[in-house]
């Protein structure tokens, strides 16, 4: 429906799909295997089905018919199994909710997720979902819902759990403080913008009336008046919203940094100086006019940028995002009794006992005491395959546990964690990270010397015909050639750019990010989640039909991930477990024994397991093995009766698009680079893939080792360095590189990391980026041009003494008119 | 004549001025703070 004509051709070209059926939900092709013969409705994914179901069955269709006539953007939907039950703790309620004007309790709740006008329209239809909930306003911008309900018929994680299950994961309003700042603060620019905008209309009206005097004659003492109104309003213009240009200039000569806001307030100053002496004087030029125009249209430049930044997390905001809020801590009582008590995280200190239920996100880092499990640790390696615990192994905060329960001694705890340290990196390396000289601002740096030599030049060669008319010529060059247009042009070039990847789905965080980007450089790349699927899949699979029956018939009561993926491929691949009834016994990290009713045995695991049990091995599986085995990806073998009987290669396949994304970047002069926390193996056969060589290829690496490679990166190439990642563990290496992009699908430590996040799924969207790139260096150069000519043109008549305060007057706005024209134009030419 | 034009420029300035603390009021109460969503809710606004 939606998904975009390209993508799917290359997914079809890859042979992933055999016919083109589109997901119920999210319109992108459901892949062959899990297409449902004669079923209307076609899911890609258990997200997508559940969250359909939900929608369905609440009568919120038009959700669908929305998005179609909206031409929105999809993505497959992404539920949690959380059941937020530390919403409903008063310690919650107490920080976050507030009783609401019109009765009831309300608070706010950041989602996952939301992207498109058809998200606004479903998140506030919730009250169709949650009965209870009388109010829910979602701002798209920022992704935080506002929501009303009655707490007597409703809880927190029933609501919670209501938008998780429409596809949108909340969390706890945190960073609150900061957001209320920016708030704070775009509301005063804002502010400063109205003020601005009210004394400039004035100032131009008695402008207005001054130069119908000058034509046609006016009373001195009227003359007078208007002169001296027009003063106090446009000195008030400079002392209030005016002053943040000020501001800025003295910042830079303090920091002895070119900034435009330099030539700005060097015009403002001398223009001022000079209309208040000649006010006094009653004679000669007062460019107030000029003046307050300008300072509101710079303004005006300023809140189109602002309105394009978006907010950063602090770490410890970042390190509560990742860690469960509750934990189970184990209190020993007299005589050997102990009771599991339910604690906050934060309470928990080194040493105590906890226990981590299936399923749960590890509290603290720490070391295992009782049990086995498996443990996804993704989130510090990016890798998706479970590792295998026991007692003894050292377990790290925010990873998730398996299939079964631990008791974890505590050992580091909240900032102290693995987790909190790289998220305090991740901080660090953002704010140390070289600041970007826009490309005006560069310009002023020149800019400000030759217009001061030419003002000098200019009162010099006037001087012979008296001081007041070189000053006079000197004032009006300061004037006409305030880089006003020069100021508009960038922000007014990047909010057009940023809107229209945004409406494509690509949110970037400032425009500075769209400018660095023009300069190729060395781009960094993670490999799972972000070049590959980032799931554990089944490959390839031999043997026949029947033996997998009784395999599944084996494993489908094991919890372990391989065996799960494993049963999940079966299902959708049409083979149904084996009816007969199968006795299994299972060995942790080893493999499943089953015994069917007719006495045959079933081994399902890894070869040397099976090799223990006595079962004799084919030399042909063992080739076909061997040969996954050198692209790093694992096997499981199966076994009936003692004899090998087949094989299936699990892993992470890359994504269809991604040879052609990155052979664009390469053709774009951009040299890419794999950073990996994988195995060598599996890394290098990824790149073989995708057309990178060997030395291109660094495998096994730390979330630090990555962060450390981006550092040197940066301090040794002269073009920006990228890093495109999805997860925690390229969070810091991220926020080091020049631009940090994020893949759909991320953490959200990686979101905050990044610099630009790609809402679509794949990699499509980062070939859009470069294609808005281009498109924004070549428009912002010719708004630069065009701004600049005005400026020598104006400034050379002003030198000659050919502009008065009227030229001046009538110069800037359309200075600025044209960039306009020129940076909306691209707005509606679309360069596809 | 010239006290009307002091007059008429003092209460075209007050008129401004009372229509800029308008501004100012509706911006501290967070009137402008969502420029996006309240455009895209009116597109909604036929279906109930």
């Amino acid at each position: 429906m939606t998904a975009s004509p390209a993508s799917r051709t290359e997914l079809r070209a890859a042979g992933g799909v055999h016919e083109e059926v589109p997901c119920t939900h999210c319109a992108l092709p459901v892949p062959g295997s899990f297409i449902e013969s004669g079923a209307a409705e076609q899911f890609c994914c258990a997200g997508c089905r559940s969250v359909y179901s939900i929608i369905h069955s609440s009568g919120l269709d038009r959700y669908y018919d929305l998005r179609r006539e909206l031409d929105a953007p999809t993505g497959s939907a992404r539920t949690t199994a959380e059941r937020y039950e530390e919403m409903n703790d008063p310690e919650y309620h107490a920080l976050f909710v507030t009783p609401a004007s019109g009765g009831g309790v309300e608070t706010e709740l950041i989602l996952e997720g939301v992207h498109c006008p058809a998200c606004v329209w479903l998140v506030e239809r919730l009250g169709r979902v949650v009965p209870g909930v009388s109010e829910c306003r979602l701002n798209l911008r920022q992704s935080v819902a506002r929501v009303r309900w009655d707490p007597a018929s409703a809880d927190l994680s029933s609501i919670a759990r209501g938008l998780n299950a429409l596809g949108y994961p909340p969390h706890a309003p945190r960073g609150g403080a900061k957001r209320d700042a920016m708030r704070a603060e775009s509301r005063a620019a804002l502010i400063n913008l109205g003020v601005a905008g009210f004394l400039a209309g004035n100032v131009m009206l008695l402008a207005l009336a001054l130069y119908g005097g000058m034509l046609q004659g006016m009373a001195a003492e009227h003359r007078s008046l208007f002169r001296w109104v027009s003063a106090g309003l446009g000195m008030l213009t400079l002392a209030w919203p005016g002053r943040t240009f000020f501001r800025g200039a003295i910042a830079a000569l303090r920091t002895r940094s070119t900034h435009l806001d330099v030539p700005i307030a060097l015009a403002l100053a001398v223009g001022a100086a000079w209309g208040l002496a000649n006010t006094i004087r009653g004679t000669g030029e007062i460019y107030f006019d000029s003046l307050s125009v300008l300072v509101f249209l710079l303004l005006v430049g300023r809140t189109i940028q602002r309105y394009h930044q978006r907010r950063a997390s602090s770490a410890v905001d970042l390190i509560f995002s990742m860690t469960p809020a509750r934990a189970h801590r184990i209190d020993a009582r007299e005589a050997g009794h102990e009771a599991v008590v339910t604690v906050s995280t934060a309470s928990l200190v080194q040493a105590d006992l906890v226990e981590v239920r299936a399923g749960e996100v590890l509290p603290a880092d720490g070391v295992i005491e009782i049990g086995e499990s498996t443990v996804d640790a993704s989130l510090l390696t990016g890798e998706p395959r479970p590792v295998e615990v026991a007692i003894g192994s050292v377990v790290a905060a925010g990873t998730v546990n398996g299939p079964g329960v631990l008791r974890v001694r505590v050992g580091k705890v909240g900032e102290e964690s693995r987790v909190g340290r790289l998220m305090q990196q991740v901080t660090e390396a953002s704010t140390q990270r070289s600041a970007w000289v826009q490309l005006a601002d560069r310009i002023a740096g020149v800019f400000v010397v030759v217009v001061v030599v030419a003002a000098a030049l200019t009162a010099w060669a006037w001087w012979p015909s008296g001081a007041g008319v070189a000053i006079e010529h000197a004032t009006a060059l300061l004037i006409v050639s305030c880089p006003c247009a020069l100021g508009l042009a960038t922000p007014l070039v990047m909010s057009v750019a940023c809107g229209r990847l945004a409406r494509r789905g690509v949110l970037v965080k400032g425009g500075d990010v769209l400018e660095r980007l023009a300069k190729p450089g060395v781009l960094f790349t993670d490999k799972t989640g972000t070049l590959t699927e980032g799931s554990l899949r089944v490959l390839d699979r031999h043997g026949t039909d029947e033996h997998w029956a009784m395999a599944a018939a084996a494993e489908h009561r094991s919890n372990h991930a391989v065996a799960r993926t494993l049963l999940a491929h079966l299902e959708h691949s049409g083979i149904a477990r084996d009816p007969r009834n199968c006795e299994t016994k299972e060995v942790f990290g080893r493999g499943v024994q089953g015994t069917l009713e007719d006495g045959s045995r079933v081994l399902v695991g890894s070869r040397a397991w099976l090799v223990e049990q006595g079962a004799t091995i084919d030399p042909a599986l063992d080739a076909i093995a061997a040969e996954h085995g050198a692209r790093g990806e694992s096997t499981v073998w199966m076994a009936i009766d003692g004899a090998s009987a087949g094989i299936a290669a699990l892993g992470d396949a890359p994504r269809p698009e991604a040879r052609a994304q990155l052979d664009a970047l390469r053709q774009r002069g951009w040299s890419v680079r794999l950073l990996t926390g994988d195995r060598g193996d599996s890394a290098r056969a990824v790149a073989s893939e995708l057309g990178l060589t060997e030395d291109e290829v660094q495998a096994e690496l730390s979330p630090e080792d990555k962060l450390s490679r981006v550092r040197t990166a940066t301090a040794k190439t002269d073009g920006t360095v990228v890093m495109l990642g999805d997860g925690v563990n390229d969070a810091a290496a991220m926020a080091a590189a020049d631009v940090g992009i994020a893949v759909r699908g991320g953490a959200e430590a990686s979101l905050e990391a990044a610099d630009v996040y790609l809402q679509a799924p794949g990699l499509e969207p980062l070939g859009e980026l470069m294609r808005a790139v281009r498109v924004v260096r070549s428009r912002l150069v010719l708004c630069l041009v065009v701004s600049l000519g005005y400026n020598i043109i104006a400034g050379a008549a002003a030198v000659m003494g050919l502009i008065g305060p009227l030229a001046a007057a009538v110069i800037m706005p359309a200075s600025s008119l044209s960039v306009l024209t020129i940076a909306s134009l691209g707005a509606r030419r679309n360069p596809r | 004549m010239t006290g009307v034009l002091i007059l008429m420029l003092v209460v075209a300035l007050l008129l401004g001025a009372s229509a800029l603390v308008a501004f100012v009021v509706m911006a501290k109460r967070g009137q402008f703070d969502d420029l996006e969503t309240p455009a895209i809710r009116a597109v909604f606004d036929d279906d109930e």
